[in-house]
């Protein structure tokens, strides 16, 4: 079966049959997504589906049981200091080092990918001033809110600037004026021809942001496209709600009233 | 609507319970070789300490006169000790059980009766800072048992006096950690506490040292014998509860009545429970909810990037910031550094009992000066090897939850294992050198000692350091927030199992021709300098293979870790 994307010769994620297992269980299985130089990927899918298994993979934090990635065209299997030099990953969970100020971990985190002086304490500085947390830059993130710390890592992962950013649940734990700030960032970002994997829950971000949807279901991927491909596909005219409790199953949605009833 | 019931202490406790239960039904390759060596060890430990204090009462109790009261002294004078350090635990315990732990969000914002969490957190804090002071008391109190010919009703008799002897630290504990907690925020109380507790047990050791206890053991110290037997009979801290436990231990093996002592341990123990019961169902909210304003904001900013950030830059900008990264999270972190000041109290006593060896006499003394070094050399070893068991060991273990930031970054392991190692291995060089150069120097030893041993500690330091990373990355603990807990795990007792060795190999090796030469040179013997050639280059190669290949492990294993 081709990969789910368009053939460009500029992919900036190209995943081929990838699995992974955790003992017995399959939490990924046979995936093959391709997304190209200039996207905005939405990744969705129900709990438990294999969302984050995958961008922890791409992420280089899970190894994969079969299957190959490839990122910005390098194999992090074979190059992995290449590949990751090519990625910003975002975690959905904002643990950081606690005893470190907001810009001592971004110095830290270009440290990490062999960028310092005056242009990353620059950077670092714009990119707290955009997240309003210059006021924050000399405290220790232990005093952070988990809002603060979602956009102290944001900020991290756009510190080296890189081709591809992975990101997990951005939108969680966000003010309004942030999650604004951070949707017209990924919409520049990809207009300057870099690729952005997002996963969400929230399915209007989703609709209105995304240039292509996937969506995964049991490890395995249910459906993918544009939001025309996907109307197109399921045969109908329905929002993006629709049709994604079709695809995973809106029993479970039709069942709550008898729950409740009970 | 389902009727309502209060939640219990008991069902507070319950999940507790069922994830020891799942954590002991999940069985991992090696588990039951684990159990069985920390068994041994346990037993180990348990058979020396009951022989030793069994040998010791047993002497007492030659001493027709004053043998029970020096048995009750010496029960009494360890409950003391043992008191105090429960106090301390306990007191860091209920902070993090009463304060501080996740699953409080929750609780707080459920209907639970704030009695129900007092009883239920007082019974967690008191298991976790006691369990190991019981395990401690079992031999000791099974050789009082022995020596006066007690019979196996001693057993209950112990969990009857030893219970209120365990709950009344905790219950004061709990009581202080409310009262601290009201005037501080947690964070900054547990770190205060951790410095309270750095300098109590320092002082302690100061104080046991400067007491010079050696001396009191001289009846020939007093004025008379009477004065001595007065000065046993009476009880030093009369009012102390382990002063009780002593007495009713004592009155019990000797058949006279322990009643008194016992009871007014029980209502101490009452008493200070229902205490804490009516403090913490009046002001725990209040204080929980002053616990989560844990925002310090720093008085000063700095722009200007510090003397030592600039002059790090020559290791280029990655290798900087690793290393940068290490010293901030260790300096920042209290709970770290006050553990410092214990060591250095530690290494000040140390070089004081060298100080005070008996060596000033004429003749043979000149030869053990320059022997002493060498013994002193597997001590300073077994020291540095506890320093780094304490501090490099957990330092992998503690990327724990960032570990996402260093997996998903083109940082490859080797350049992490090198911040890691350089980190541990410099200070303990400087501490090595300090060490052994100023044992040396108060023995007054030759130089050709004075370098060899020297030399030998600077070869000890990175192999130490490597072990201590390479078991540490084997044996990780990520989940654990107190780095000082992370020694005490299975990679810990397998890293100082491992360290003993090497410190023994290398201090024959060095030790044994070096001592050689200054015996033959002392006597006037045959020697050849060629005959050291031989071992120095073996406990070299030994070094450099036991830095090498736990690096090289480390990288392999952590390239392959992977989380969830």
């Amino acid at each position: 079966m081709a990969p789910w994307g368009i053939d460009r010769p500029s992919d900036m994620i190209e995943i081929t049959s990838l699995s992974k297992c955790f003992g017995t269980f399959t939490a990924v299985r046979s995936l093959d997504l391709v997304v190209p130089a200039g996207e905005l990927f939405g990744f969705l899918g129900p709990n438990g589906a294999g969302k984050t298994t995958t961008m922890r993979m791409i992420a280089g934090i899970l190894q994969p049981t079969a299957g190959s990635i490839r990122i910005a065209g390098h194999d992090p299997s074979v190059d992995p200091i290449r590949a990751k030099r090519a990625l910003g990953f975002i975690p959905d969970r904002p643990f950081i080092y606690e005893k470190l100020t907001g810009i001592e971990f971004l110095r830290f985190s270009a440290g990490l990918y062999g960028e310092a002086g005056p242009e990353v304490d620059k950077r670092g500085q714009e990119l707290l001033a955009l997240f309003d947390l210059e006021p924050w830059r000399d405290e220790l993130v232990e005093s952070y809110s988990h809002g603060m710390r979602q956009k102290l890592i944001i900020a991290s992962a756009f510190v080296h600037r890189p081709k591809v950013i992975v990101v997990d649940e951005p939108m969680v734990g966000l003010d309004p004026k942030s999650s604004k700030i951070l949707k017209d960032l990924f919409r520049e970002y990809t207009r300057r021809g870099h690729s952005v994997m997002m996963s969400t829950h929230t399915l209007e971000i989703a609709e209105g942001m995304c240039d292509r949807i996937g969506i995964m279901q049991r490890g395995e991927l249910a459906a993918c496209g544009t939001m025309e491909e996907l109307r197109r596909s399921s045969g109908t005219d329905e929002a993006l709600e629709d049709i994604f409790l079709r695809l995973t199953g809106d029993r479970v949605a039709r069942e709550l009233v008898e729950v409740l009833d009970a | 609507m389902p009727e309502m019931v209060a939640v219990s202490a008991v069902a507070l406790l319950r999940p507790k319970w069922q994830m020891a239960r799942h954590r002991m039904a999940r069985h991992q390759r090696g588990d039951l070789r684990r159990a069985l060596l920390v068994s041994l060890l346990a037993m180990g430990f348990w058979g020396a300490a009951f022989a030793v204090a069994l040998r010791l009462l047993r002497y007492f109790r030659s001493a027709e006169d004053i043998g029970t009261l020096l048995a009750a002294k010496l029960l009494a004078m360890i409950l003391l000790s043992f008191a105090s350090i429960l106090l301390l635990s306990n007191t860091i315990a209920a902070l993090s059980n009463f304060f501080l732990a996740r699953d409080l969000d929750q609780l707080a914002a459920a209907p639970v009766d704030s009695g129900a969490l007092y009883r239920a957190r007082l019974a967690e804090t008191a298991l976790h800072s006691s369990w190991m002071v019981a395990l401690l008391l079992v031999p000791i109190v099974a050789a009082y048992g022995v020596a006066y010919r007690g019979g196996l009703d001693v057993a209950p008799f112990a969990v009857v006096v030893f219970l209120p002897f365990l709950v009344i630290p905790s219950a004061l504990g709990s009581v202080c950690t409310l009262l601290l907690v009201n005037v501080f925020p947690a964070r900054r109380t547990r770190d205060l506490l951790s410095v309270i507790t750095a300098l109590a047990v320092a002082g302690l050791v100061l104080l046991f040292r400067a007491a010079r206890p050696e001396q009191l053991a001289r009846p020939e110290g007093f004025a008379n014998f009477m004065q001595f037997v007065a000065a046993l009979d009476t009880p030093s801290s009369p009012w102390m509860p382990s002063e009780w436990v002593s007495e009713a231990v004592v009155n019990y093996l000797r058949g006279k009545a322990a009643w008194q002592p016992l009871l007014k341990l029980w209502a101490l123990a009452a008493a200070l429970v229902g205490v804490g019961h009516v403090l913490y169902a009046r002001g725990w909210r209040r204080a929980f909810s002053m616990a989560q304003e844990g925002a310090n904001q720093r008085p000063t900013t700095r722009p200007v990037r510090s003397w030592f950030d600039r002059a790090l830059g020559v290791l280029g900008p990655l290798r900087r910031e690793l290393v940068l990264k290490e010293l901030r999270v260790f300096v920042r972190d209290s709970t770290q550094w006050s553990q410092l000041v214990l060591i250095g109290v530690l290494l000040v006593v140390y070089v004081a009992n060298v100080r005070y060896l008996p060596l000033n006499g004429e003749g043979v003394t000149t030869l053990l000066r320059n022997v002493i070094p060498f013994l002193n050399l597997a001590l300073a070893g077994f020291v540095l090897a506890s320093i780094a068991a304490r501090f490099v060991f957990p330092s992998v273990s503690l990327e724990g939850r960032a570990l996402w930031l260093l997996r998903s970054s083109p940082l490859p392991m080797r350049e992490l294992l090198w911040a890691k190692f350089w980190v541990g291995a410099v200070p303990l060089l400087a501490l090595a050198l300090v060490l052994v150069g100023c044992t040396n120097l108060l023995l007054g030893v030759v130089p050709f000692v004075h370098v060899v041993s020297l030399a030998a500690i600077t070869a000890l330091v990175f192999p130490l350091t490597a072990l201590a990373l390479g078991y540490g990355a084997f044996y990780p603990r990520f989940d654990t927030e107190n780095a000082a807990q992370i020694p005490t795990s299975f990679g810990g007792l397998m890293f100082m199992m491992t360290a003993v060795g090497l410190i023994g190999v290398v201090a024959y090796l060095a030790g044994r021709p070096a001592a050689r030469w200054i015996v033959a040179g002392h006597f006037g013997w045959a020697r050849d300098p060629v005959d050291m050639i031989w071992p120095f280059a073996v406990a070299a190669s030994v070094c450099t293979a036991a830095t090498v290949v736990p690096l090289v492990l480390a990288r392999r294993r952590l390239e392959r870790l992977e989380r969830a």
